[in-house]
């Protein structure tokens, strides 16, 4: 058994039913692939559920953190909702295009950000939220977005 | 300023109460001994008589969703937490997980306690991975005390908790939609009846609450429900913590009793709007209900009163517009909020919400006519009620009520709008008409 089934064999263990096993097992196989999933992950969770690839790409593709295309190494994400919205969370996210010459939804040319609108994020109280690789950053300001990115930068191992 | 009277963030601030040693230093897991004593129905009457009333946003009695679950079923029962708190405006489960896990472990064994549970689940929302990290350690400090797994405090009971993270979908906080989620399925929502408490998970018998109303649970144990039920007014007793955010000096989650005056709330607590401006208009229970107005300050904060104004609790999370905001974008990111969420099982949702996104874009690029206003209304009524769960009213609702209330407004920018895009295209046609004289040269 390839290591990837037995860890969603321990993880399927604590369920009723081994296909609840399925989001866990979409995840882990997506940190196995660069953040995303290519067709052979699908293969992967399919095995080790004994479910089809179609089913499990049918089910990821019903949720947002679940990536179908390449990603950057980072992923950050600003909340545009409402909440965030009213305190100025579009100045926020246009700072990031801007700063990182990409729109919502694209990766930096070198592959290193991965720049995503997204729905509530429920930190509402502290706008506006932005997670990077879902750690949250609160209270973050247009003004901020220069300094966060070179934080980023400078993060990578090979920068 | 109105007294705090926290329960469920009871020394949240000045202990670390992710430490099982900190939170029973507190009188943390003190009421499991005393819920042992009681018969499970006893834990069950106890609970319907305090009128504690589910904090996800339906308000349903806690304890007679309880006694829903049958006593003598042959399929495993099941217990799920729905952590899954998407509700824009909403954020005070992320803090109660985050300040007061064990807390929430407790409320769960009482209830797995009280319904015959050996199974339970914490569904909660991927992008809470912090907090699930935090629930995680949580749990294994308290497996380490024998609080949870098999034999529970030298008891017979058995329970298994299961932390189980979502991965960004709105719809899988409507309960029967996170039961599919939790399936290993897509999250769509099922036909009701059967409901949950007889037909959930796995076509078990399935208790599902919202963590907030399992956090009180272990405060009814221990002090009686009459106590519970002394504070809040009416059917809306206890404490409620309410997420208030938008416009407002201090934006944050403040744990009041309920029944104080939403006025208290937004100005008392939360600093009311900024300096010089006032409020247009507010969401009383996140973003999917349906907008109230100043006059409605001084109601007090209940279930009751929120649904006699015409709008309602919810998840009790306050999002307050000051009138330096305009309605139509407003309206227009609240309904591509709802497009983006609905799973596209039911025609009305599916369709309404992307027709209510495209109206909503024709008023504000100008093309829209005042009948597109009409149209849009109509749209609305035509969601509400037609849907096998409530994603689709929870857009028209709050859009219906925002054109409802500032009509004048939505056909103001109507009017603007138009006006604005004729001007663009007449300069447009202006600059033409230039150029192609130019190019002719003089005659």
């Amino acid at each position: 058994m390839s290591e990837f089934a037995e860890a969603v064999r321990k993880i399927a263990a604590q369920y009723p039913d081994t296909r609840s096993a399925i989001m866990p097992a979409i995840r882990l196989a997506q940190e196995q692939h660069a953040g995303w999933l290519p067709p052979d992950a699908f293969e992967q969770v399919g095995d080790a559920l004994g479910l089809t690839p179609a089913y499990c790409e049918a089910v990821a593709s019903f949720y947002d953190m679940y990536h179908l295309q390449p990603v950057g190494r980072q992923l950050v994400e600003v909340c545009t909702n409402i909440c965030c919205g009213l305190e100025g969370a579009q100045g926020v996210l246009e700072a990031f295009e801007q700063e990182l010459g990409v729109r919502a939804g694209e990766t930096t040319e070198d592959g290193a950000i991965t720049l995503r609108a997204v729905e509530c994020l429920g930190g509402c109280g502290w706008p506006t939220i932005v997670a990077v690789d879902n750690r949250y950053r609160q209270n973050v300001r247009a003004e901020d977005v220069t300094g966060i990115i070179g934080e980023l930068r400078g993060a990578e191992p090979h920068a | 300023m109105p007294e705090l009277q926290p329960i469920v963030l009871a020394s949240a601030d000045d202990h670390d109460l992710t430490k099982l040693e900190q939170f029973r230093a507190v009188g943390g897991y003190a009421q499991l001994e005393r819920a042992r004593q009681l018969e499970p129905q006893a834990i069950i009457d106890e609970l319907n008589a305090s009128s504690l009333r589910g904090r996800g946003g339906a308000f349903f009695a806690m304890g007679r969703k309880a006694s829903f679950i049958p006593k003598d079923s042959d399929k495993p029962v099941y217990l799920c937490v729905n952590a899954d708190e998407s509700e824009p405006g909403t954020f005070k489960d992320r803090e109660l997980m985050q300040k007061n896990p064990h807390l929430l472990i407790e409320g769960m064994i009482i209830a797995a306690w009280a319904a015959g549970i050996n199974r339970s689940f914490i569904y909660i929302r991927g992008e809470y991975q912090h907090q699930a990290d935090i629930l995680e350690a949580a749990l294994a400090e308290a497996r380490g005390e024998g609080y949870i797994g098999e034999r529970i405090l030298g008891s017979e009971h058995t329970l298994d908790m299961v932390v189980h993270r979502g991965a960004g979908a709105y719809i899988c906080g409507e309960e029967t939609a996170l039961l599919d989620s939790l399936e290993g399925k897509r999250g769509n929502p099922r036909l009701k009846p059967p409901f949950p408490a007889l037909q959930g998970l796995y076509k078990g018998p399935t208790l599902i609450n919202n963590v907030e109303t399992l956090c009180n649970a272990p405060a009814i144990i221990e002090n009686g429900a009459d106590w519970f039920a002394a504070m809040g007014e009416g059917n809306s007793t206890g404490t409620k913590v309410v997420s208030v955010s938008g416009n407002v000096q201090r934006p944050g989650n403040y744990e009041i009793e309920l029944g104080i005056p939403a006025r208290e709330i937004i100005y008392g607590l939360a600093g009311g709007p900024p300096e010089g401006h006032k409020i247009k208009c507010w969401f009383p229970g996140g973003s999917s209900a349906p907008v109230l107005l100043e006059e409605h300050l001084d109601l007090p904060y209940t279930f009751e009163a929120m649904a006699e104004a015409g709008s309602m609790l919810g998840s009790g999370a306050i999002i307050v517009v000051d009138d330096s905001q305009p309605l139509v974008p407003l309206a227009l990111r609240l309904a591509e909020f709802y497009r983006h969420e609905s799973c596209g099982k039911c025609v009305p949702c599916r369709e309404g919400t992307n027709w209510t996104v495209k109206s909503l874009e024709r008023i504000d690029n100008g093309d829209a006519t005042p009948m597109d206003l009409e149209i849009m209304a109509q749209v609305q009524q035509n969601i509400i009620g037609n849907c096998l769960c409530v994603l689709g009213d929870s857009m028209a609702m709050p859009v219906g009520s925002m054109i409802e209330h500032f009509r004048d407004e939505f056909e103001q920018h109507i009017e603007q709008a138009r006006a604005a895009r004729d001007r663009e295209e007449i300069a447009v046609r202006a600059g033409a008409e230039l150029a192609s004289v130019a190019e002719a040269g003089p005659a």
